[in-house]
């Protein structure tokens, strides 16, 4: 058994890994030793607590983190990389789960506490703790048999008891709209919940009744305390989550999975200061800022104000768009192959199609053999392309693409004009011309790849559809564009059959 | 319906309307095609090649004009093949409205369609039917060589082991499509290449294809190819003196001078007066792509080559696109497929000759027994208006006051801000526990710790930064652990499910993380 400074001394050491941890991300070298330092400060970090003062039930214990060690396990193992926002997700409806249920503990645990001093025949008055009202009435063994959390939820005076309270609301509320959003993005995501945004009659008005009403019943929680409240904010807060999330589209997710994700961790910081505990609170502000600024970077990157991508759907167009003036022109896999041959610089953008169609094997070897003929070729990379941020350069990666050919498009954008061939691989609006030259797009103002510079490009689509926003792109019409209609993986499958 | 190619009458013209290749195409459209004996002989396409590709050979010009619905041909047709033309048949060939009104009329009369190849709006739906532009690219092209067979020197410089050889220096009036194809040529030959228009805005293009552009020192409005359907216009008195200036200073370098300036409906403007031809070396070459229309050089004399006093070659031919057949055929059946492919939507065969269609109503010049030319103006313009707005450039005393400006306001509302949440804090404080207070240090130092940190991830590394942060917001395990100790029933049950799913959290988070890390492999 350790004492309280050591598990304090253990949560220090674990704060600094997990700062390195998430510090190292910064290169890919420095990633691989990062993750063995946050491995490390989380073993610490339960090991110190679990043999620390106050764990009782170890069969319990050991039992649920054997089941969720094997569990994730497996998971990490099969998981496909193209899955990978769906497990995300997942693990964030795991965080907001965990919290919910830890706050409801620690409301019971508190009415276990009271209830006790009631039974005795205790009358607290006074700024002191039940402890020592106990002692005051001549028992001090009461609260003897009390354990870990309800023991130290007998040593709070009243007003750390009223603060536990709010921490308490607050640690449920967020925990709940985490876990069912991250359940609905999930759902969405894996394709089984429809990625079209849905919302019941009222739309966003039911949202502000049921956070309104939550904020009631917080006030009657505070007042009276008790399950019921609680429970029925509960309820409120699975309720936002789901619609919150069913309003937004299937091409905002890589913003809703980073909200979620800072929502996991201040639901875990809520939870630290409910049990006091350092190590939490430090945790959970890391994931929270961590997820914020994610969520910064995917708005910025779509020009768009993060409470509109919440709110769901693109602001209206604020005036007649640009007629688009031309046709699509269609092309064939040996004119893309000829092309190719004759390229010496060829620049690759995929897009969501591209995970969607699983042709990240074949753009790779398409990219090795092109590579091998001493063609220069790079990837682009817009950071909204995917449903997750940095969800193109995992999955290039998976197919072994070298990450220094992967560029980001503040490093590539200026490349273009002096490119032979621009491919297109399944995106539309992270490559819309509409953004810079309309200003009455509804994207006008988002960054893009500008590919149109490029001498000639490439554009593998599915059909003739608009993209996610519906927003018609001009650049399918351009002089220089060409479709390459149909399936990505097989379209490219064609181009290695022509290309040794 | 059947489409036909008849003999050019023309003497000299060796191009064909259709090419066995473009036959292939048209027959895909539903069409049977038939064709003249030898009419492909001069540009390379021999009767058999026809045959093969499924075409009916007919004998004579007359068979082919009676059994066609649809004719095709290069050049204007003559007064004897309108004669032969009937009710509701079609024909599709380059005709000059404008100078061959009688013709047209006469068509019209007969109850024939005529699409003029020539007055295909220029839109860039259209492009891919604009027979001028793929016959000008040819004669840009044909131009360098034909002044390169009568230039006795190297177009590039080199250094041998005999001497030095200077590069030769090629000047291109007007860079339209012609303009353009004469300059690509003559640089990819190796040549200096220097080139003018009136129009700056094509500036940028002559630039990329690897030639100077000769810019002039005139203050005045520069007219905007965009108001006149990307061709040039007439231009003022005082900018044509300057650009004579600029060409008389230009002149006695020149090795080549290459010009192609037409302004449309009008006789050529007299660019490259006698006193440059002058003054230019002997030996040197001028072709002149206008002599059609009385040539940019007046002592040009069409359809023959001179060589002037001084010994200045100057190439006057005008059949340009009928000398390289082969390709020209090519290029022109392409564009007659297009119009087709336009004309017949459903693909079975029959023309729908749309009138509502802008780009088959402005080519249309006869059509149902009346003259239809000229068209009114296409709905859409040609090419995007020049941008008139330049945002303006500010000077380094007014850039440094407005960077402290913003530097101003930002201090501003970082003071503020700082000012609001100390205010803030107060007021929590005046409430809060002092244990509260302590654990909100922590909080908040951990999220500016956490913002700086986060800040430097690299965006490739995202994905993996989401997941180790799953793994790590798994510390959640540590709240149900405190409390599984519980003598509550229902608190163990539920801190039993917490500690599950936040150790899968943990778990699964770190694994995936590292299986992702793993495979990011450097070249």
């Amino acid at each position: 058994m350790f004492g309280d400074q050591f598990v304090t001394a253990a949560a220090i050491t674990a704060s600094v890994l997990f700062i390195l941890s998430l510090g190292g991300l910064s290169g890919q070298e420095s990633a691989k030793r990062a993750v063995w330092y946050g491995i490390v400060g989380m073993a610490l970090a339960v090991v110190f607590t679990v043999f620390g003062p106050g764990i009782d039930n170890f069969a319990f214990l050991l039992i649920a983190m054997a089941v969720g060690a094997a569990a994730g396990a497996v998971v990490a193992k099969r998981v496909e990389m193209t899955e990978m926002p769906q497990l995300v997700a997942a693990l964030h409806s795991f965080v907001g789960l965990a919290a919910v249920f830890v706050g409801l503990n620690a409301e019971m645990e508190r009415l276990r506490v009271a209830g006790a001093l009631r039974e005795a025949g205790i009358a607290c008055e006074g700024a002191i703790s039940a402890i020592a009202c106990a002692v005051n009435a001549g028992q001090p063994d009461l609260f003897k048999e009390f354990q870990g959390f309800a023991y130290k939820v007998a040593t709070k005076i009243p007003s750390e008891i009223a603060f536990l309270k709010i921490e308490v609301v607050l640690g449920i509320f967020i925990g709940a709209v985490t876990f069912t959003g991250s359940v609905i993005a999930f759902g969405k995501l894996a394709g089984k919940v429809d990625g079209k945004p849905f919302q019941l009659p009222g739309g966003h008005m039911l949202n502000a009744g049921a956070a309104f009403a939550s904020l009631l019943l917080a006030v009657i929680y505070m007042v009276y305390g008790g399950m019921f409240p609680l429970i029925l904010i509960t309820i409120l807060a699975l309720f936002i989550g789901y619609h919150l999330i069913m309003g937004i589209g299937g091409a905002d997710m890589p913003v809703v999975v980073s909200m979620l994700n800072s929502y996991s961790g201040w639901a875990a910081a809520a939870i630290g200061f409910t049990l006091s505990n350092d190590l939490l609170i430090v945790t959970g502000a890391l994931v929270g800022s961590s997820g914020a600024i994610l969520s910064y970077i995917m708005c910025k990157a779509m020009n768009r104000a993060f409470v509109s991508v919440i709110l769901g759907g693109f602001g209206g167009a604020s005036g007649p768009q640009m007629a688009v003036e031309g046709e699509q022109i269609a092309i064939d896999a040996d004119g893309v192959a000829a092309a190719l041959e004759d390229a010496d610089s060829v620049i690759i953008i995929p897009g969501y199609g591209m995970a969607v169609a699983q042709a990240q094997q074949n753009v790779a070897e398409l990219t090795r053999r092109l590579r091998a003929k001493g063609k220069t070729v790079r990837f682009a990379i817009h950071p909204v392309a995917g449903r997750l941020p940095g969800h193109m350069n995992v999955l290039l990666a998976e197919a072994k693409v070298p990450y220094d050919i992967v560029l980001e498009m503040d490093e590539i954008n200026e490349d273009f004009p002096e490119t032979d061939v621009a491919i297109v691989i399944g995106s539309n609006d992270i490559v819309n011309p509409a953004a810079q030259d309309d200003p009455n797009s509804p994207i006008a103002g988002m960054p893009v790849l500008e590919c149109w510079k490029a001498k000639q490009v490439f554009v593998s689509k599915r059909g003739q559809g608009t993209g996610y926003s519906g927003i018609e792109n001009p650049l399918f019409y351009k002089e220089n564009t060409r479709m390459f209609y149909g399936d990505a993986k097989a379209s490219v499958g064609e181009l290695l059959n022509r290309i040794s | 319906m059947k489409i036909g190619t008849p003999k050019e009458v023309e003497t000299g013209e060796a191009r064909v309307a259709m090419t066995p290749d473009s036959a292939r195409q048209l027959q895909k459209l539903g069409y049977d095609c038939i064709i003249q004996s030898g009419a492909g002989e001069a540009a390379g396409f021999s009767d058999a090649l026809y045959e093969e590709a499924g075409v009916q050979v007919v004998k004579t010009a007359d068979t082919l004009w009676k059994n066609a619905d649809v004719v095709a041909k290069v050049r204007p047709p003559r007064e004897a093949e309108v004669k032969k033309m009937r009710e509701g048949q079609l024909l599709i060939s380059f005709f000059y409205p404008a100078s061959n009104e009688a013709l047209m009329k006469q068509a019209a009369d007969l109850g024939a369609s005529v699409i003029a190849m020539d007055m295909v709006p220029r839109i860039s739906r259209a492009q891919k039917m604009d027979a001028l532009s793929s016959m000008a690219n040819i004669a840009g092209y044909r131009a360098v060589i034909e002044a390169g067979n009568n230039f006795g020197r190297f177009f590039t410089g080199q250094v041998t082991a005999a001497g030095k050889v200077p590069p030769a220096k090629v000047l291109v009036v007007g860079a339209g499509v012609a303009g353009l194809a004469a300059i690509g040529t003559s640089t990819s030959l190796g040549a200096i290449t220097y080139a003018f228009d009136v129009r700056p805005e094509v500036a940028e293009q002559v630039e990329s294809m690897g030639a100077e552009f000769v810019y002039l020192d005139f203050e005045e409005e520069q007219q905007d190819g965009a108001a006149t359907g990307g061709y040039a216009s007439v231009s003022s008195p005082e900018f044509r003196e300057a650009q004579l200036k600029k060409f008389r200073e230009l002149a006695p370098d020149m090795d080549i001078v290459i010009t192609t300036a037409l302004i449309p409906n009008r006789e050529a403007p007299e660019l490259w007066t006698e006193d440059m031809v002058k003054a230019m070396k002997p030996g040197s070459v001028i072709v002149d792509l206008a002599a059609e229309r009385g040539g940019n050089c007046k002592m040009t004399v069409k359809d023959e080559k001179i060589v002037t006093d001084n010994g200045v070659t100057i190439v006057g031919y005008t059949d340009f696109p009928s000398r390289m057949a082969a390709q020209s055929s090519t290029l022109y059946s392409t564009n007659i497929r297009h119009m087709m492919t336009d004309l017949t939507p459903e693909k079975d065969g029959t023309v729908n000759h749309n009138m509502e269609d802008d780009v088959i109503r402005g080519a249309t010049i006869a059509h149902a027994k009346a003259v239809t030319f000229p068209p009114p103006p296409p709905k859409v313009q040609a090419i995007a208006a020049q941008k008139k707005e330049k945002p303006k450039e500010l000077t380094p005393e007014e850039k440094k006051a407005k960077e402290a400006a913003a530097f101003k306001a930002q201090t501003k509302s970082q003071i503020t801000m700082l000012a609001i949440g100390g205010a803030l804090m107060a007021l929590l404080g005046l409430v809060a526990p002092p244990s509260f207070m302590q654990h909100f240090i922590v909080f908040v130092l951990s999220c500016f710790i956490g913002f700086q940190v986060i800040w430097n991830v690299s965006h490739s590394l995202h994905t993996p930064l989401m997941a180790v942060t799953n793994a790590i917001s798994g510390i959640i395990v540590l709240g149900a652990v405190l409390q599984i100790g519980s003598s509550n029933g229902i608190v163990v049950f539920l801190s039993t499910i917490a500690v599950l799913v936040a150790t899968i959290n943990i778990v699964g988070g770190f694994l995936v993380t590292r299986r992702m890390l793993a495979m990011f492999q450097k070249s």
